[in-house]
């Protein structure tokens, strides 16, 4: 199939049923128990820097993990599966100076997920799999100053963390990606470049792909990290005429089902959701149970709020099963019609009907 | 949408523009970014939706302003909540503010100016930035003026947008181009008329487009006359309005209502602005004068003080507290000095002596001395950067350092505060220590700022003890120099008995008010009349301690048993029994309506707390401090209204009931009404004063065990969560009056909570006065039945109960009040006390007590006979 093809049966999927992404990728790959050694492999033996915990290095150094991981999930009964590439950036690469790896490292992502979705959709034709490229917030932002003493100081400048995404996108784009899904986004600053990053790739010539965009309301404020509501937060990146919309992270699927429910009623393009799986515990660990998400998820399938699902932290392949069970033969939800008119907003929505 | 009322007409703010503001210009060069942003709060503070930010101008560096100015404002939750309007006319620094906002901005301005290509790149930008854009009427040919040349670039522009970009329409915003009227140039008269007229057309013509302008260049040619212009502005809008116009950069909360402009000078504005009749600029000219500071119009005050030279200028701003011009004739001051320093030595000095003479003479009171201050920060604000820039361009010597403090265990600020605000416009340096602080930082920083005074405040009764320490420790640490006390509960008995004895090493003096302060220490400084005022003030002590010494053996006290037998008398037996309250155990209250508090509140205290005496409202009609009472409510209740409506404080309560009996001079509190398991035990204390009738005790109003079920309650209320964020965001900002206000009326509002809560308790939670008269006098009279006495005041003077209160009530959790180690409630707003019901419980003053009952409560309480006489020691009628 054409990559236009694919993205043809991509909406006519969306359009018929409510789609499935996959779970989390950290707690699949904390199972596995690697050390050091495994996340350097041959390729990066005499590296100056320690590995052991940048788990998209894994996409060069142990591919087969990642190709296991996306069967699992497909299997598990996900339409989409993302890269393994959430830090893959030059800003979040140097922490473990790969800097100048970050674009053969996207491509290998993105070429390995390609190559499990063929081998899927192959084995399947009428259950059609997809590779979003995971785009992740990177660690620093862009609105928030790290010195509480000088509030306009700023740890990294829009052009670098632009020209991060645009590298990373572009590689992406090459290893043949489905769509774009930026992530994660509690600042919404940071998702605006990589919108732009995103956008401007056509002026190098590449084909426009679908944009998925998932910010993240931090906590029972109902805001992101850096104060947006919302509705403030949908306003601010409405401007990439994104495939979907939505929320992930941070919160279990009981919380985020109000915030959820906001976004539903005002967003005129596909929503989806992915919660992480309850709260962490005194551990960190996630308790809710395969049953509990799939639970939640179903009820917000039938009340229309949703037409993707899936998972974050600590969500497992047996928690998507559950959730692909929940939300079967559930009506997918409807775009929102709202009526045109000036809108902007700061960290509160503005709209002049 | 859900919350978003619909708008019709959107007011942006145009004071962070440098073209449009000479003072956000000056800011914005002189690198002063928070009182830039000051200017941007209150912009959304008067009602702007969006803030426009421009930042063009010859000297600056456009774009780091730019974009330092709107990083600063992504740290402001109050201000980032309005989108913003990125203003310049280079596409370079409209870029850099596109990497700067993380909400969805409005890009002001792109035009065709340079033709297609560029128009098209950058507003492909902006849709790739994510954000609406102005274009400007403005082509290849130059800007348009007549309606058909705005109608015609418009339209080519929406072409352009919509059919090469796929730009959505409701995000493009038309800038027709405003130009001035009434020039004298007959081309100019239908300017105006041509802007209305182009808004009508491209409303009708380009659907989903928006049409706006910047106002203030239409009145252009009547500068100098601010009524006339605000009356062409009015105008103006209200025909553009009604044309269409959907937004307008404007002074938020300075445009005149159409209805409320004079008939006459309508009239005439209407006349020019619809190019009405050839005569209308002339007419409007001739007419003009009249209206010039017209009294009629409110906001409009004489101001033929701004003719006068600078140096008068100066002087009248800080005697009247008037901030509007102080940057500009600060500036003009400066321009005319050979150095910036002279103008603080020179003419605001003068003005400050003024000021002082005045309040010396009653005829100023605190609170304007405290506006003036704020007005003489702003001007020395300005010509900072210009003495630092200057070699050798030492500050003056102020007249004096003092270091002052509230001590370890108090939390109340609010005079002292209000002290070294005076001291300051004195000339004294003021290093403010703030609250609960520990004698030691006090000493450290009275001997690392080289200090000549030390300034002492509190408020509850352990703070006298604590000052006594702090005393005996500059003794020991060999301080010489001058030790104030000052404060609700200090006196100069205290002072003369207590304080002075423990610091022979230097002087001690009681300042009874602020407004003694800098007569006090000017004395003290002075080496002239340092000498002698500190031998009066000593002689003045020895008297005082002899005349307390002979008080005391003059009026014995009764013995403790004796008292006992002469306790107020209630006949358990022929009373009715005690009313159960409507529940026992607690009820919390978050969040309580502020609104609902603001109508209890009794203000006579208020303007106490600015040493202004007199009954509210009649103080604000009073022939001495009526003027002074008069402007400091007007201060006051817009901020009170900014406290309500923006939710600035959050009041909560605690109120609890409990099963109760009096055992002696105790009270015991019971699990249930079983009466069976103690709870708890309030300590009592009992009048030993030689009096008629009873010594009374407040276990006295309570049914003793084996008499009828009796009841106690508690509460606890603070209105001031809050408050020290927003008081700070004032101080800041070097306002240091609002910021005074604010902590007054959190004092207030708290104030107000328990009066109303303990109506609520009286009538419908204990209940048992469910039909007294509901009116504010009534309440302030405090006619009804029953008391609240607080832990700490005269009818239980021991502040340690306040320990066993708050355990019973669960203030802390339940509040958010916390207690300090002298038992001072924190935040400062807040009052708790206990509830008796009984008709005939009342309010009295234990008054001075003697060893036989110390030594008695000591075994109640627990407590060694030492820790007794620590925490009962300004109530002992012994030298303890």
């Amino acid at each position: 199939m054409s990559r236009q093809a694919r993205i043809a049966a991509l909406k006519a999927a969306a359009k018929s049923r409510i789609l499935v992404l996959d779970g989390s990728w950290g707690v699949m790959i904390q199972r596995e128990g690697l050390e050091e050694a495994d996340f350097r492999g041959t390729r990066y033996a005499q590296h100056s820097h320690p590995l052991k915990g940048d788990n998209d290095i894994l996409c060069l150094t142990r591919p087969d993990i990642v190709t296991q991981l996306h069967d699992a999930y497909f299997a598990a009964g996900a339409d989409i599966s993302e890269t393994n590439t959430f830090s893959a950036t030059r800003i979040g690469q140097s922490d473990y100076g790969l800097e100048a790896d970050v674009a053969a490292l996207n491509l290998a992502a993105a070429r390995l997920g390609r190559e499990a979705a063929d081998r899927w959709t192959a084995k399947n034709p009428d259950k059609p799999r997809f590779i979003a490229g995971s785009i992740g917030p990177t660690n620093r932002t862009l609105s928030i100053s790290p010195d509480v003493n000088d509030p306009g100081a700023r740890a990294v400048t829009f052009d670098e963390v632009y020209d991060g995404y645009r590298e990373q996108a572009r590689a992406l784009h090459e290893g043949g990606v489905d769509l774009f899904l930026i992530e994660t986004i509690f600042d919404t600053l940071n998702a605006k470049a990589a919108i732009k990053a995103v956008l401007d790739l056509e002026d190098e010539g590449l084909e426009p792909l679908p944009i998925w965009i998932s910010g993240t309301i931090t906590d029972r404020s109902g805001r992101t990290l850096s104060g947006q509501t919302v509705e403030a937060f949908w306003i601010a990146v409405q401007h990439a005429k994104p495939f979907a919309v939505g929320l992930n992270c941070a919160l279990g699927a009981e919380l985020m089902r109000p915030h959820l429910a906001d976004l539903a009623r005002v967003a005129d393009t596909l929503v989806s959701a992915y919660p992480n799986a309850g709260l962490p515990n005194a551990f960190g660990q996630y308790d809710e149970s395969p049953d509990q998400t799939g639970g939640f998820i179903r009820e917000w399938a039938k009340s229309g709020l949703v037409n993707i699902v899936g998972g974050c932290c600590g969500v497992t392949p047996e928690h998507i099963e559950k959730i692909a069970k929940a939300v079967e033969g559930v009506t997918p939800r409807h775009p929102a019609h709202p009526k045109p008119a000036l809108r902007l907003s700061g960290l509160e929505p503005f709209e002049l009907a | 949408m859900s919350d978003l009322s619909p708008t019709v007409f959107v007011n942006i703010g145009e004071r962070t523009n440098v073209t449009g503001s000479a003072k956000f210009r000056k800011l914005i060069a002189a690198g002063d970014y928070d009182a830039a942003l000051s200017i941007a709060r209150q912009q959304v503070e008067a009602g702007a939706a969006i803030i426009d930010v421009n930042m063009d101008e010859g000297l600056l560096d456009s774009e780091a302003a730019m974009k330092q100015f709107l990083n600063l404002i992504a740290a402001e939750p109050d201000i980032a909540r309005v989108p913003i309007m990125i203003d310049s006319s280079k596409w370079t620094v409209i870029e850099a503010g596109l990497r700067c906002v993380q909400g969805k901005p409005i890009v002001n301005s792109i035009s065709l100016k340079a033709g297609e290509a560029p128009f098209l790149k950058e507003a492909r930008a902006c849709q790739r930035y994510g954000a609406a854009v102005v274009v400007m009427a403005f082509d290849e040919a130059g800007q348009a003026d007549t309606a058909d040349r705005k109608v015609e670039i418009c339209t080519r522009a929406y072409r352009l947008l919509t059919e090469h970009l796929n730009f959505a329409p409701e995000d493009i915003i038309f800038d027709p181009n405003i130009f001035a009227v009434a020039t004298g140039i007959e081309e100019h008269n239908r300017y105006a008329l041509d802007f209305i007229e182009a808004t009508r057309r491209i409303k009708q013509t380009l659907p989903g487009a928006r049409v706006s302008g910047g106002v203030s260049n239409v009145s252009f040619s009547f500068r100098g006359n601010e009524p006339v212009r605000r009356a062409i502005h009015g105008v103006f809008l209200y025909h553009a309005i009604r044309a269409g116009l959907d937004m307008a950069i404007v002074n938020a909360g300075d445009l005149p209502v159409y209805d409320d402009i004079p008939r006459e000078l309508r009239d005439a504005v209407e006349d020019v602005v619809l190019d009405r009749r050839p005569d209308s600029t002339e007419r409007l000219v001739d007419l003009a004068p009249k209206y010039k500071g017209d009294k009629a119009e409110a906001r409009v005050v004489d101001l033929s003080w701004r003719e006068a030279p600078v140096a008068e200028r100066l002087a009248h701003a800080l005697v009247h507290g008037v901030s509007d011009w102080i940057v500009e004739d600060t500036e003009a001051a400066r321009l005319e000095a050979l150095r910036p320093l002279h103008v603080i030595e020179g003419p605001l000095m003068d003005g400050m002596n003024r000021v002082g003479d005045l309040f010396g003479a009653g005829k100023m009171f605190l609170p304007q001395v405290v506006k003036s201050a704020r007005v003489m920060k702003q001007a020395v604000a300005h010509l900072m950067p210009f003495m630092e820039a200057e070699s050798g361009g030492e500050a003056n010597e102020p007249a004096g350092r003092i270091v002052m403090a509230t001590v370890k265990g108090d939390v109340h600020d609010i005079g002292k505060n209000i002290v070294g605000v005076v001291l300051q416009c004195n000339n004294y340096k003021v290093i403010d220590l703030g609250v609960m602080c520990p004698a030691d930082r006090i000493i450290d920083a009275a001997i690392e700022h080289k200090a000549d005074a030390i300034g002492l405040s509190g408020l509850i009764t352990p703070s006298l003890d604590e000052m006594v320490f702090v005393a005996s420790e500059m003794q020991r640490r060999g301080l010489s120099i001058p030790l104030l006390i000052g404060g609700a509960t200090t006196s100069k008995t205290h002072t003369a008995v207590k304080i002075e004895p423990a610091y022979q090493s230097g002087s001690t003096t009681y300042v009874l008010d602020a407004s003694r302060a800098v007569g006090v220490v000017s004395h003290l400084l002075s080496p002239d009349t340092k000498a002698e005022t500190e031998a009066k003030t000593r002689a003045e002590y020895v008297a005082v301690r002899e005349q307390f010494a002979r008080g005391r053996e003059k009026r014995p006290r009764t013995p403790l048993a004796l008292a006992r037998q002469r306790a107020f008398q209630i006949d358990w037996t022929k009373e009715p029994p005690p009313k159960a309250p409507s529940f026992l155990g607690l009820r919390s209250f978050d969040a309580y309506d502020l609104a609902e508090l603001a109508r209890h509140i009794d203000w006579s205290p208020f303007f106490q707390s600015w040493d202004l005496v007199g009954r509210f409202p009649a103080i604000l009609d009073d022939d001495v401090v009526g003027e002074a009472a008069r402007t400091l409510w007007a201060d006051a209740e817009p901020l009170l209204n900014r406290i309500i409506q923006e939710g600035r404080f959050t009041a909560k309560g605690v109120v609890g009931f409990w099963p109760a009996q009096a055992r002696g001079d105790d009270i015991v509190v019971y699990e249930d009404e079983r009466r069976t398991v103690e709870r708890a035990t309030f300590h009592t204390l009992r009048q030993q004063m030689e009096k008629d009738g009873a010594s009374l005790a407040l276990s006295d109003f309570i049914a003793p065990v084996g008499g009828p079920p009796d009841y106690l309650g508690g509460f606890a209320v603070t209105a001031g969560h809050g408050e020290a964020g927003f008081a700070k965001s004032f101080r800041d900002a070097g306002d240091d009056y609002s910021a005074i206000i604010v902590a007054a009326l959190a004092d207030r509002l708290a104030e107000a909570f328990a009066e109303l809560l303990h109506a609520r308790v009286r009538r419908e939670l204990w209940a048992y006065a469910p039909d007294e008269e509901r009116s504010l006098e009534f309440l302030l009279s405090e006619a009804y039945q029953g008391i609240r006495p607080a832990p700490g005041y005269p009818a239980q003077p021991d502040h340690t109960e306040k320990g066993t209160l708050f355990q019973l009530l669960d203030a802390t959790e339940r509040t958010g009040i916390s207690l300090t180690e002298s038992f001072a409630m924190s935040p400062a707003a807040a009052v708790s006390g206990l509830y008796f019901g009984h008709s005939k419980s009342h309010y009295f003053g234990v008054g001075k007590i003697d060893r036989d009952q110390v030594a008695d409560y000591a075994k109640r309480k627990g407590w060694s006979m030492a820790t007794a006489e620590k925490w009962l020691s300004p109530i002992l009628a012994y030298e303890g």
